[in-house]
């Protein structure tokens, strides 16, 4: 019994033990009950005959899907990469001293996490060429996800930075090191170790969002998807596999996200973990 | 700004839309996430794994994906509703599952010696998950269940993909036929943003009122 809610109760006696093993077949039933359910309604449309899922066993059908996969790739790495540098800068700049600085920096991230990115879409689609202003297919989704992505990281940057131990930055600046210098050689490096698993579920979030692609008609695999489904009418074959191939990649992120946490949580506890998260505590804000 | 003047009838409805959408997806999430965190820490190893797999599903598949497969693919296999409904269940389930993500670290931080003294007092345990730890755990989720709340409001604008008329589609449609792109989109997103500080105005108004002073 190590799961997270295991502290809840006593480890099981005799009845106990026959009670969860009752309730552990009456869910199973249910949940086997409602799948076969599924299945039922699936096959009384004829949705689970054998030559409506063979096409999703060919070579050149995965092929069509996997340029896609490359297509949500690429997306990706570029928004993850320049929503990673300007989400650094405006972290920093939202706890800079100078007044029109964090001003400027707090005021975008407050603007950016509030705006739907459909909406910076539909304006970089139908409102922008209107100004002369008509950028490439993947630059309307990269745009509008970076600038809503560099305010998340923002703020999850900055939840890092406050949350070490003040006496890291009092040590630096004492010991003569500049603010600017303390912030990249002393604050960062620590910080950012903090949030890594946090970064790493932004980045599943991000991958997610690239299925806007579908409505910039931006190569992704979603869009892809969409193009197969229309040309091979099996609609719910294709997204069901689409959304499988999601699971799988997604999932597998999020899984280094949560082995990253509990390794955090294990290595970098200080002896004096209690004083510590106290003190985090303290400086902690209302994160996003 | 005479475009959204002229336009603010239908613009009006269409916030009325994303509104409704957004107040009912929201209450829907909340009930839904709760039950879903129950199953997660639940005594049952069959019950606990199905709460762990519907949250991998529905945090780690797009929103937009599951939008198409419900609104345009499902009815093939003769599972339709009127649309907006199916829009609702969708962000109703696909919500549900960071609800639940942000209620059970909640449960995590009630602590241990809670559960042993209700436990001393006779309670069963579904007595106390209802009266101690549940009570304890929202409280102190407030704050990220707001965060849930506004990215809901933020996804409730993919209503507009499957074709919904709510705020972004509208805002769109009204474009298209004034072409004033730039207060057209601004008046929206100061709609967006007003709706945002709404919601986090008040998770941290009910943050304090909830509060339990020790």
């Amino acid at each position: 019994m190590t799961h997270s809610g295991a502290f809840l109760y006593d480890a099981p006696g005799p009845r106990a033990k026959r009670r969860i093993m009752l309730g552990s077949v009456v869910s199973a039933l249910v949940l086997l009950g409602l799948l076969a359910l599924a299945l039922v309604q699936f096959g009384s449309r004829g949705q689970l005959d054998a030559v409506r899922w063979r096409p999703f066993l060919e070579w050149p059908i995965w092929e069509y899907l996997l340029v896609g996969l490359r297509g949500t790739a690429q997306a990706a790495a570029i928004v993850a990469v320049l929503s990673g540098a300007f989400g650094v800068l405006l972290a920093i700049g939202r706890l800079s001293p100078t007044r029109p600085v964090r001003w400027l920096a707090t005021g975008y991230i407050e603007v950016a996490r509030t705006l739907p990115v459909l909406l910076l879409i539909y304006l970089m689609l139908f409102g922008l060429p209107a100004y002369g202003i008509n950028l490439p297919v993947l630059w309307k989704l990269v745009v509008p996800l970076t600038i809503a992505n560099s305010a998340v990281v923002a703020e999850i940057v900055r939840a890092g930075v406050l949350s070490l131990p003040r006496g890291q930055t009092e040590a630096a600046l004492s010991l003569g090191i500049g603010r600017a210098q303390t912030m990249r050689f002393v604050v960062l490096p620590q910080a950012l170790r903090h949030v890594t698993p946090s970064l790493v579920t932004q980045l599943v979030s991000l991958i997610k969002d690239t299925s806007l692609g579908y409505v910039v008609a931006f190569t992704e695999l979603l869009y892809r998807a969409q193009v197969l489904s229309a040309y091979n009418r099996l609609l719910i074959q294709t997204f069901l596999v689409v959304s499988l191939v999601y699971l799988v990649f997604n999932g597998a992120l999020s899984y280094v996200a949560a082995r990253l946490r509990t390794r955090l949580k294990r290595t970098v506890a200080p002896p004096d973990a209690d004083a510590e998260q106290a003190a985090d505590r303290e400086l902690e804000l209302p994160r996003g | 700004m005479s475009a959204v003047v002229e336009n603010l009838d239908p613009l009006l409805r269409a916030l009325g839309t994303t509104l409704l959408i957004l107040v009912v997806s929201a209450v829907g999430s909340l009930v839904l996430g709760v039950l879903v965190t129950v199953a997660r820490v639940s005594p049952i190893p069959v019950l606990r794994g199905a709460a762990f797999a519907y949250v991998q599903v529905f945090v780690n598949i797009p929103l937009l994906a599951l939008l198409l497969l419900a609104v345009f693919a499902l009815p093939d296999a003769g599972l339709i509703m009127p649309l907006t409904t199916t829009v609702i269940v969708v962000l109703v389930v696909y919500e549900a599952a960071y609800v639940a993500e942000a209620v059970r670290s909640g449960i995590n931080t009630v602590a241990s010696g809670q559960v042993e003294a209700a436990r001393a007092l006779g309670l069963r345990l579904s007595q106390t998950l209802r009266h101690v730890v549940v009570p304890q755990a929202v409280r102190a989720v407030v704050q990220p269940l707001g965060n849930v709340m506004i990215a809901l409001l933020m996804n409730t604008a993919l209503a507009a993909t499957v074709g919904v008329v709510e705020l972004t589609s509208a805002v769109n449609k009204v474009n298209l036929v004034e072409a004033q792109p730039i207060p057209i989109f601004t008046a929206a997103g100061l709609v967006y943003m007003a709706l945002a500080l709404a919601i986090g105005l008040a998770a941290g108004r009910i943050e304090k009122r909830v509060a339990i002073h020790r």
